[in-house]
C-alpha cells in the first residue's frame, strides 16, 4: 500500500510507546488490513447518508433530581494512586 | 445436576428435588474435574455463589417466585460486579474491582440467581478465538486442541461443559453467535438496545449488546425475560415494550418467510457446514416455514465496514486505560505523557493495540472521510439490504462462521484471516437486528459443532425464539454433549 500509514505518528496520537518489533509487526498487518479495507472504495456512496446509531435517538432529557450516586472512595480505590481525595499523577510540566 | 438446563433445574428447585445449595456445589464439583482442561473461567466467585445458593434455599422454602431463584450462571468478564473483579481479559484492568452492578447483573441478582463466576474471553472482547485472552486460553470442550471461539469463548465453553447452568456473553461483531456455533451452545444476540449496556465494559458502543448463551433456545428465552428492557442509565436502551419470551416458545411458526440469503452459500464455506445448515433449512420448511430466497449484496464489505466502525469506537473508548482512573499503572513514569504511553504499551496486548491504531487512523486527519465516513455510509447501505429482505421474510437463516473451530495458534499470525471467520455475523451488528445461532450438526471430518445462524427485524426476536424452539424440539442437535 500506498505509504499513507505513518505508524510513528499514529502510535503517538494513539498513546501507545511501541518498541520498533511491535511497530515492523503491527506496520505489516496494519497496511494488509487497510489495503483489504479499501475495496470499500468499489461502492459509490456519493449518495448515501452515514449510519452513526442504527435506530432512531432523540435526546434524553430527564427531571433534575438529586439521587444517590457512588461515594467517591468507591471509585478511588481502582487508582494505582490517589491521595486525600484525589486522583495522584506524575509531575505533568 | 450440572447437566440441567435452566428450566429443569428451575421445575426441580420448585420441587425440591436438590436445593439451591447442592445445585451450586455440584456445578463447582465440575468445574473442579474439568475446568484444568477447558480453562473457561477467569475467576470463581465461588463464596458470594454460595450465599446467594443458600439466600434463595431460603425464597425457595418460603414459595417464593422468582424466574432464576437458584439458577448457576455465569458471566463474561466484561460485566460489571460490585465488589468482583472485572479484569476483560486485560492485565491493564487485572486488579479492578468494580464499584457498582451492571444493570444486568442487578437484574439477575433481582432474579434470584446464582452468579459462578466470570468466563474468559478475548481480550476487551477484540477476537474470535479467545486466544488474546491475557490471562490464559480456553478450550473447546468438544476438543481440547481446538479453540472455543470468541470473544465469548469462555461462557461458550461453560455452558458446553456444564460448568455453569446458563450464562451471558457479549456480542459486537458475532461474539456471542460464534462461539455458541464453535461449542455446540445456543446464543442470542438481542437487538441493538434491547438489554442495557450500562456496566459493560465498552468495546464499540455503537455494535455492543449482551445477550444470553445457554444449553438451548427457551433457557435464552427465560434469560431475555430477566435481562431486557430500558435502563435510564444506558441512554442508548430502547423504550419499547418487552414481550413474554417465554410465549414465543407456544408460537407456530408455519407459514413465517424463511429468508435465504443467497451470498451466504457462495465460495469460502466449508462443504459439512453448508450441508449443515442446508439440511436445518429443510427441518424448518418441514415445520412449515417458506423458503424464499432474498439478497444482501452488500455482504462482501461487511468484515471491512465493521474494522473501520468497530476499530474508530474502540480506539476512543479505550482512551480512558491511561494509568490514572484505574487499573495498571507503569512504573516508567517521569512525565505524564510517558506515564500514558508506557501504561498503555505495557498494559494491553498485541491485538488491542492493532485495533487501538486501526481505529485510530481512520478518524486520524486527512482520512476520517475517506475512512470512518466512508464506513458509516456503507453500514447504511448493510442496513438498507436487510430492511429490503426483511420486506419478503420473516426470518433470514444463514451459516454463522465459514468453518468449524479452529485449532489453537492456528490463526493468531494472520489478523486478516481470524477476521474474515467473523463475515456471516458481523452484518446483524451492523444493522442492529437479532441473530441466534442455534446447534444444527456435528461436522464429520473434525467432529466440531456445526450452528445455524437465524436474524430478524429489530425487537422481533419472538420470531427468533419461536423458530429456534421448534427446531429444537424436531432435532437433537442441541442435546449432544462433548466428549469430556
Amino acid at each position: 500500500m500506498s505509504g499513507k500509514f505513518n505508524i510513528d505518528n499514529i502510535a503517538q496520537l494513539a498513546r501507545l510507546k511501541l518498541t520498533d518489533a511491535e511497530k515492523e509487526r503491527l506496520g505489516g498487518h496494519l497496511e494488509q488490513i487497510i489495503e483489504y479495507i479499501d475495496q470499500l472504495n468499489r461502492l459509490d456512496t456519493e449518495d448515501v447518508e452515514p449510519t452513526s446509531h442504527v435506530l432512531p435517538i432523540h435526546n434524553v432529557f430527564r427531571e433534575d433530581e438529586v439521587s444517590q450516586s457512588g461515594a467517591t472512595p468507591d471509585y478511588l480505590t481502582g487508582s494505582p494512586s490517589h491521595q486525600k481525595g484525589h486522583y495522584e499523577v506524575p509531575k505533568i510540566i | 445436576m450440572h447437566r440441567k438446563t435452566i428450566l429443569q433445574a428451575r421445575e426441580d428447585l420448585k420441587q425440591k428435588k436438590y436445593s439451591a445449595v447442592e445445585l451450586t456445589e455440584a456445578v463447582y464439583q465440575r468445574i473442579d474435574d474439568v475446568e484444568s482442561k477447558v480453562q473457561a473461567y477467569i475467576h470463581l466467585t465461588k463464596k458470594q455463589a454460595l450465599e446467594q445458593a443458600r439466600e434463595a434455599d431460603r425464597r425457595l422454602s418460603a414459595a417464593e417466585e422468582a424466574p432464576l431463584l437458584g439458577i448457576p450462571i455465569a458471566l463474561k468478564d466484561l460485566i460489571c460486579m460490585q465488589e468482583t473483579r472485572t479484569t476483560c481479559a486485560s492485565q491493564i484492568l487485572d486488579q479492578f474491582i468494580s464499584p457498582y452492578d451492571a444493570t444486568v447483573v442487578k437484574r439477575l441478582k433481582g432474579a434470584g440467581a446464582v452468579i459462578v463466576g466470570k468466563t474468559n474471553m478475548d481480550e476487551f472482547a477484540m477476537g474470535s478465538s479467545t486466544e488474546s485472552a491475557w490471562h490464559h486460553p480456553s478450550m473447546n470442550p468438544w476438543n481440547l486442541e481446538r479453540v472455543p471461539g470468541g470473544s465469548s469463548g469462555g461462557s461458550a465453553a461453560a455452558v458446553a461443559a456444564n460448568e455453569c447452568i446458563g450464562a451471558l456473553g457479549s456480542d459486537t461483531g458475532g461474539s456471542i453467535r460464534q462461539p455458541a456455533n464453535f461449542s455446540g451452545v445456543t446464543g442470542l444476540k438481542p437487538t441493538y438496545g434491547r438489554v442495557s449496556r450500562f456496566g459493560l465494559i465498552a468495546f464499540a458502543s455503537s455494535l455492543d449488546q449482551i445477550g444470553p448463551m445457554t444449553k438451548t433456545v427457551a433457557d435464552s428465552a427465560l434469560l431475555m425475560n430477566v435481562i431486557s428492557g430500558k435502563d435510564p442509565l444506558d441512554s442508548t436502551s430502547a423504550d419499547v415494550e418487552r414481550p413474554d419470551f417465554m410465549k414465543s416458545l407456544e408460537r407456530s411458526v408455519s407459514g413465517l418467510k424463511l429468508g435465504v440469503p443467497k451470498e451466504y452459500f457462495t465460495s469460502g464455506i466449508d462443504p459439512e457446514v453448508e450441508h449443515s445448515v442446508q439440511e436445518a433449512i429443510k427441518t424448518l420448511e418441514s415445520l412449515g416455514m417458506e423458503k424464499v430466497e432474498v439478497s444482501l449484496p452488500h455482504l462482501e464489505y461487511a468484515v471491512a465496514t465493521y474494522y473501520v466502525i468497530a476499530c474508530a469506537e474502540a480506539s476512543t473508548n479505550l482512551s480512558r486505560y491511561d494509568g490514572v482512573k484505574y487499573g495498571y499503572r507503569s512504573e516508567k513514569n517521569d512525565n505524564l505523557l510517558d506515564m500514558y504511553m508506557n501504561t498503555r504499551e505495557e498494559g494491553f496486548g498485541e491485538e488491542v493495540k492493532r485495533r487501538i491504531m486501526l481505529g485510530t487512523f481512520v478518524l486520524s486527519s486527512g482520512y476520517y472521510d475517506a475512512y470512518y465516513l466512508k464506513g458509516q455510509k456503507v453500514r447504511t447501505l448493510i442496513k438498507q439490504d436487510f430492511e429490503n429482505a426483511f420486506q419478503e421474510s420473516d426470518v433470514i437463516v444463514a451459516p454463522n462462521a465459514p468453518i468449524t473451530a479452529f485449532k489453537l495458534k492456528e490463526r493468531v499470525n494472520d489478523p486478516l484471516k481470524m477476521y474474515l471467520s467473523d463475515i456471516y455475523t458481523i452484518s446483524a451488528n451492523l444493522a442492529g437486528i437479532p441473530g441466534m445461532s442455534v446447534p444444527c450438526g456435528i461436522s464429520k471430518s473434525d467432529g466440531m459443532p456445526i450452528g445455524v445462524q437465524l436474524m430478524s427485524k429489530h425487537f422481533d426476536e419472538e420470531s427468533l425464539i419461536a423458530v429456534g424452539h421448534r427446531f429444537q424440539q424436531a432435532t437433537d442437535h442441541h442435546l449432544r454433549q462433548p466428549p469430556l
